[in-house]
């Protein structure tokens, strides 16, 4: 799983209907001192995670393991919010 | 697989039902000296391996092949914990 930061949301009428009613977030990658980096990219959400909150996203076809994105065209999922992380004797909160 | 050392933990309460309960270990990929190279990732602990330790992760759909992972939202799991590695004909990593 990779770590992650919500840094927006993606906003379509016109898509698969497996996809009606699904959240989607916009993430950067977060590294081990919490800064961003990379480029973006989009997952399900399935945790009712919001801007700013750090958060692990599970890909491939562990995207599609849980109940909200099962049989959907869906390559990448929010799956857990991050409280903290413990990063070499330091800690990272969103 | 990949040789990757555990350099802390992730805490979360907000999560997947089937990820309940299981232990999140943040981790560095390492080259065969035990030298941290890239950003770290996330993976379920299927061994009870602690901060420090080196191990070993399986990736995609492989990470899902264990009773504790099976259909679980889960990518990356570590699935061993490494004793020594031999490279060259030379041990280039002892646990202590």
């Amino acid at each position: 799983m990779l770590i992650s930061k919500v840094v927006g949301t993606t906003v379509s009428t016109i898509k698969d209907k497996e996809l009606t009613g699904r959240k989607l977030l916009i993430l950067r990658q977060v590294d081990e001192i919490g800064d961003v980096y990379g480029k973006p990219y989009v997952a399900v959400d399935t945790v009712d995670a919001g801007v700013g909150d750090l958060v692990l996203t599970a890909h491939g076809s562990g995207g599609r393991q849980t109940a909200i994105t099962k049989n959907s065209p869906v390559d990448a999922v929010i799956m857990a919010v991050i409280d903290h992380l413990n990063i070499e004797g330091k800690t990272i909160r969103r | 697989m990949l040789i990757a050392r555990v350099v802390g933990t992730a805490i979360s309460t907000i999560k997947d039902e089937k990820v309940k309960g299981r232990k999140l270990l943040v981790l560095k990929q390492t080259d065969p000296t035990g030298k941290l190279i890239g950003k770290p990732f996330v993976a379920v602990d299927l061994v009870d391996a602690g901060v420090g330790e080196l191990v070993l992760t399986g990736h995609g759909s492989s990470a899902r092949q264990t009773h504790l992972t099976k259909e679980c939202p889960v990518d990356a799991v570590v699935m061993a914990v490494i004793d020594h590695l031999n490279v060259d004909d030379e041990v280039v990593f002892r646990k202590e």
